[in-house]
This record gives C-alpha cells, sequence and structure tokens, in this order.
C-alpha cells in the first residue's frame, strides 16, 4: 500500500495543532489557579474520582503501550496479548496495597509516607533518589521513543522532534502545574480511549463484526501460529519476572503515586483506581484486535518495512481504513500520548528534587509557600532540560529495555519501603534506607549483568544473572534488606509514631 | 461519650476493622496472583491448552487473556464495593466517637 506517513500531511498538521491549541489554553485557564504549593502539585486537591481515574490511565498508557503493542500483536501475534495482560494486573494490585493509606498518609510525593514517622532528611534522600532514577528511566525511554515516532510519522529531524516535546510539555508543567498537567492527562486519555475504539470498529467492520473472522483471516495469512502462545514466554522464570516488575513497578510509580494526592479524600482514591483499571483494562482489551487486523489487511511485510519494530502498524491501518484525515488523527494522538507521559514524569521529578531534596532534605521543613514554588518551577526546569539532553544523547540507540528497567527499580526499591513503612510497626530510617538503596542498586547491576545488556549490547559471550528482569531476586531483596536493617538497628521514636500513623492510615484522621 | 485517640486504638472495633482490611485485601491479592501468575505459568507449561480452538480459529489462550483482564477489572470492583459498603461506615463511627457525639 501507499503510505503518507513520514511527510506531514495537512490532516496531520491540522490535528497536531488542534490538540496543542486546545492543550495550551488548558494550561492558560490553570495557569491562572496556580498560586499555592498545593495548587502546583496536588491540583489543590479538587479532582472528581472520574477526572482522577482518566489522568491516571493518561499517565499510563503511553506511546509504548499504544503503538507498540499493536506492533507487537501485528507481528508476533499471541504473544503481544501476554504482554498486554501485564501491563493492567499492577492496578488491581494498587488498590488492594497502597492506594488509601498513600492517600491519607502522604502530601506531595510517595516519600511523605515512607519517611511519615521516620528521620526527615536520610529517608527523603534516599526516596527521592529511587523515585528520581525510576523517573529518568522512564521519560529516557519515553523520549528516544518520541524522537523516533515523531520523525517516522511526521519527518521531522530527532533533534527538533525531541525538543519540541520537551518544550511543549515545559509549558504545560511549568505555568500550570498539577491543574494543567491533570487536563492534559485526561483529554490525552480521551482522544486515545476514542481513537483506538475508533480503529477497533473500523477494523472489526471488514470482518461482520465478528473478532472469530478476523482471527480466522489471520490465521488464514500467516498459519494458526499466529493465535497461539509462540518464543515469549519461553523461560518460565524470566517470564513471571517481568510480571512482577510490571505488576508490583506500578505501585512504586512516582508519577502515578503522585495522582492520589489530588482527589480530595481515601474513598475518591478508591473510585478512582476502579475508573482507570476500567479505562485501561479496556484498553488492553482492544489494541489486540487494531494489532491483528494490521495484520490482516496491512501486512506484516509492509508494517515492517516502514518500522523494522512495527511501531507503525496502528497508523497503517489506520490510513488504510480511515484514509490520511484518520491517520493524521491518530497519529496527532500518539503525539499528545508522549507529551502527556512526559509531562506527569516531569512534574513527579520536580516533586522530589523540590519537595523532598529541598524542602524537607535542606530546608528542614521551613520553607515559604512561595520559596517552594519558586524552587518547583527551577525544578521542573531542570529536570525538563535534563530529559532533553538524555534524549538526544542516547539518539539511536536500543532504550526499549530502559521501561523494564524503570518497572525493576520501582517494584525493587520504592514499593518494599512504601509497603513497609504502612504495615510495620518495627520499620525504621534505616530499614528504609537500606530497603531503596539494595533494590535500586540491585536491580540496576542485574540488568547490566543480564543478556538485555551483557549480551545483547555488550556482545559478551554469555550473561553473568541469566534473567532479563531482574526483579524475582531484586524486589525480595529489597524487603530483606529493609526488614533486617530494622530488625537489627533500634528507633523507639519511629514505633512510638506508628499509633499515628495507625490513625490516618485506617481512618484519614489528620489527612491532607 | 467522647473516646480518646488512645482508646479508639485500643478498642477491639478499630483492631478490628485494620484486620479485616488487611484479610479482604489479602485474599484479593492472592486471588489476583492465582489469575496473572496462573496464567503465565500455564503459557509456560501447557502451551497446547491455550492452543486448543474454540471456534475457527480462535484459541483457548486468546479468551484466557481477556478473561485476566475482565477477571482483574472484577476484583478491583470487589474491593470498592466492600469499601463502600462496610469500611467506610465503620470509619465513620470511629470517628465520630472520637470527636464525641
Amino acid at each position: 500500500m501507499q503510505t503518507t506517513l513520514g511527510s506531514p500531511t495537512q490532516s496531520a498538521i491540522l490535528w497536531f495543532l488542534a490538540i496543542v491549541v486546545l492543550t495550551l489554553v488548558v494550561t492558560y485557564l490553570a495557569a491562572r489557579r496556580t498560586r499555592s504549593t498545593s495548587d502546583y502539585y496536588a491540583a489543590s486537591r479538587s479532582v472528581s474520582p472520574l477526572q482522577n481515574g482518566l489522568a491516571l490511565a493518561g499517565d499510563y498508557m503511553s506511546a509504548a503501550s499504544f503503538l507498540g503493542i499493536a506492533g507487537l500483536v501485528a507481528l508476533r501475534g499471541y504473544d503481544g496479548m501476554i504482554y498486554a495482560t501485564g501491563w493492567l494486573v499492577g492496578w488491581p494490585a494498587l488498590m488492594f496495597l497502597i492506594a488509601e493509606p498513600l492517600r491519607n498518609l502522604g502530601k506531595y510525593t510517595f516519600a511523605d509516607v515512607v519517611a511519615f514517622r521516620l528521620r526527615q532528611v536520610p529517608v527523603r534522600i534516599a526516596a527521592a533518589f529511587g523515585g528520581i532514577l525510576t523517573l529518568l528511566f522512564y521519560v529516557l525511554a519515553q523520549m528516544v521513543g518520541a524522537g523516533n515516532l515523531i520523525t517516522l510519522m511526521f519527518g521531522v529531524p530527532y533533534e527538533w522532534a525531541v525538543i519540541s516535546v520537551g518544550a511543549v510539555m515545559l509549558a504545560y508543567v511549568l505555568f500550570g502545574g498539577m491543574i494543567a498537567t491533570t487536563w492534559v492527562q485526561i483529554i490525552k486519555a480521551i482522544l486515545l480511549l476514542f481513537g483506538v475504539t475508533v480503529l477497533t470498529v473500523l477494523v472489526l467492520s471488514r470482518f461482520d463484526f465478528s473478532p472469530g473472522e478476523l482471527y480466522a483471516a489471520v490465521a488464514a495469512r500467516y498459519g494458526q501460529a499466529a493465535l497461539e502462545p509462540g518464543g515469549l514466554v519461553r523461560d518460565p522464570i524470566d517470564a513471571v519476572s517481568l510480571g512482577i516488575a510490571l505488576m508490583f513497578g506500578l505501585l512504586g510509580l512516582p508519577h502515578i503515586l503522585m495522582r492520589f494526592y489530588t482527589v480530595p479524600d481515601a474513598r475518591a482514591a478508591r473510585t478512582s483506581v476502579l475508573y482507570a483499571t476500567g479505562f485501561i483494562g479496556y484498553f488492553y482489551l482492544i489494541i489486540p484486535i487494531v494489532g491483528f487486523g494490521a495484520a490482516a489487511l496491512v501486512g506484516r511485510d509492509v508494517i515492517t518495512s516502514v518500522d523494522p519494530g512495527g511501531n507503525m502498524a496502528a497508523p497503517l491501518v489506520a490510513e488504510l481504513l480511515g484514509g490520511t484525515p484518520f491517520l493524521g488523527f491518530i497519529a496527532a494522538v500518539a503525539f499528545a500520548t508522549i507529551l502527556a507521559v512526559v509531562a506527569g514524569l516531569t512534574l513527579a521529578g520536580a516533586s522530589a528534587l523540590s519537595h523532598d531534596i529541598f524542602t524537607h532534605a535542606i530546608r528542614k521543613g521551613h520553607a515559604s509557600d512561595h520559596e517552594q514554588i519558586r524552587v518547583a518551577r527551577a525544578a521542573t526546569v531542570a529536570f525538563g532540560v535534563l530529559a532533553v539532553m538524555l534524549g538526544i544523547l542516547f539518539k539511536g540507540q536500543n532504550v526499549a529495555f530502559m521501561v523494564g528497567l524503570a518497572f525493576a527499580v520501582a517494584a525493587s526499591a520504592n514499593f518494599p519501603a512504601l509497603l513497609l513503612s504502612i504495615v510495620w510497626r518495627r520499620f525504621n530510617t534505616a530499614g528504609a534506607v537500606c530497603a531503596i538503596v539494595t533494590g535500586a542498586v540491585l536491580s540496576v547491576v542485574l540488568i547490566v549483568l543480564s543478556p538485555t545488556i551483557w549480551v545483547d549490547l555488550l556482545h559478551n559471550p554469555t550473561p553473568l544473572f541469566p534473567l532479563r528482569n531482574p526483579a524475582i531476586v531484586s524486589m525480595p531483596a529489597g524487603f530483606l534488606a529493609g526488614i533486617i536493617a530494622s530488625l537489627v538497628v533500634s528507633e523507639p521514636d519511629a514505633e512510638a509514631r506508628f499509633h499515628d500513623e495507625k490513625l490516618r492510615t485506617y481512618l484519614g484522621v489528620g489527612a491532607e | 461519650m467522647k473516646s480518646t485517640v488512645r482508646e479508639v486504638l485500643d478498642s477491639a472495633e478499630f483492631q478490628n476493622l485494620v484486620m479485616r482490611r488487611w484479610r479482604v485485601s489479602m485474599v484479593l491479592s492472592t486471588l489476583l496472583f492465582v489469575l496473572y501468575y496462573g496464567y503465565i505459568l500455564l503459557i509456560a507449561m501447557d502451551r497446547d491448552l491455550l492452543s486448543r480452538r474454540v471456534g475457527p480459529a480462535t484459541t483457548v489462550g486468546i479468551v484466557v487473556a481477556g478473561a485476566v483482564i475482565v477477571g482483574a477489572w472484577i476484583l478491583t470492583a470487589i474491593y470498592v464495593v466492600w469499601a463502600n459498603r462496610h469500611y467506610d461506615p465503620d470509619v465513620a463511627r470511629l470517628r465520630a466517637r472520637m470527636q464525641g457525639d
């Protein structure tokens, strides 16, 4: 088929401008309401459960899940569906284990919860380290992905693509803070869910609206194997390890956890997770249909000729079924998706730098609201510029494993400290610092020694660590380090304050 | 009668509330783990079962993958219904007691 992908068509530019103008208007309106630190980080805690559900979905559904999973299903069939399920199952775990305590205990960052009854300075520094490390790996993968995708879709040079994402995203976060970032996520989530729904309906319309006939067409063209488990889950331990990273990594992603402070109370937090799980589940249920549709209608050969990674499967099938205008819409939605995710990551990075490091570790909690918000904005610029620089620096590198690494660090460093601080009376400062440092360092070291980097990137003959994802080792190690250090060092103050914490965790007494 | 913070914390009702919250959360988490890791291990152990067809081409695997996603959402919904019906009223009662009514 002929494709206009890679050249900036009129409709793509129009849709793209429409989305950017809409989100900037929202930012302008939000900027007038962003005065205090609570406005900047927590949208004055006035976001409704439905809005937060959409915003959580917006923060989570990245271009990697939209374009990447559609491409994976198109090229590798059923294995892409296995991947899709892994991206959803963290949400119920988030609900059962930490959503409500998180809302009741925290203020702006997850470090608020870990440090609630512990010594502020060491815990804040450790938590900011774990959080920022997670965010850096995540934002690096997003930025390199953004540069490649925008180059593929619009034909813009890579560097300009990365810089434009950085500039527009900074405008949202810098001027509109959490209020604007939340609205950008909501707009993006609605556009993405709408776009993928239309795409699914268009695909199914070619098959009498019967998924069974779509699968039959895929089987006829590529053999029944396309609908059977293939090579993705070869090694059960590696597969479970990836599953652990995906499930519990969500419970340690700072930009997701931060959203729980934007709702008024624990009940709203709970309801927003249900909405988010519904939206995200729906998304992962229908995205394989788009992928299979691309395989059956566009063809694997055409998809790989445009991009060997398969990322253009969804845009190509959009063009085939809806013409150039619909391709323009889908491309613009993919761009909005990248922008929104990067904006969320930047705001979370800025909050770790300014709220945890500046306000609590340096100023020991004594900083005026005016000063905090100034530092917050400076931190936003710093994190945004760093993201752009990393994106340019890693041009052409294979960074797909970075998202897996971000989830592994989040699951192994941030999640153990967070959960232990909520449920275990004996947990103390030494435990928190040891859990975070052990989990973070171990997951990074193990991934370097794994087949992903040691063999695939550094071209050594055999890996020093056999698993592609380290979470099955590094997450228990994080817990173990936290437990052992807490038992060895005694901190009576931390234990004594556990009563206050319980009152707030379970009854919400004194919650922000 | 107004209760002190300490009395509420030590009360059987509060301790019972905390225990029930974690029991519900542990049962639902276990179901989630069985659902998801069971699915992953099934792929690793019994490929043939998932490759069996339930239609002209549709495989058991496709149906199961969809069921994992829907099942995960249902577990989330069960927690919300439980918390809204049972947890929140207890919290409201305990908080009222502390404020003295």
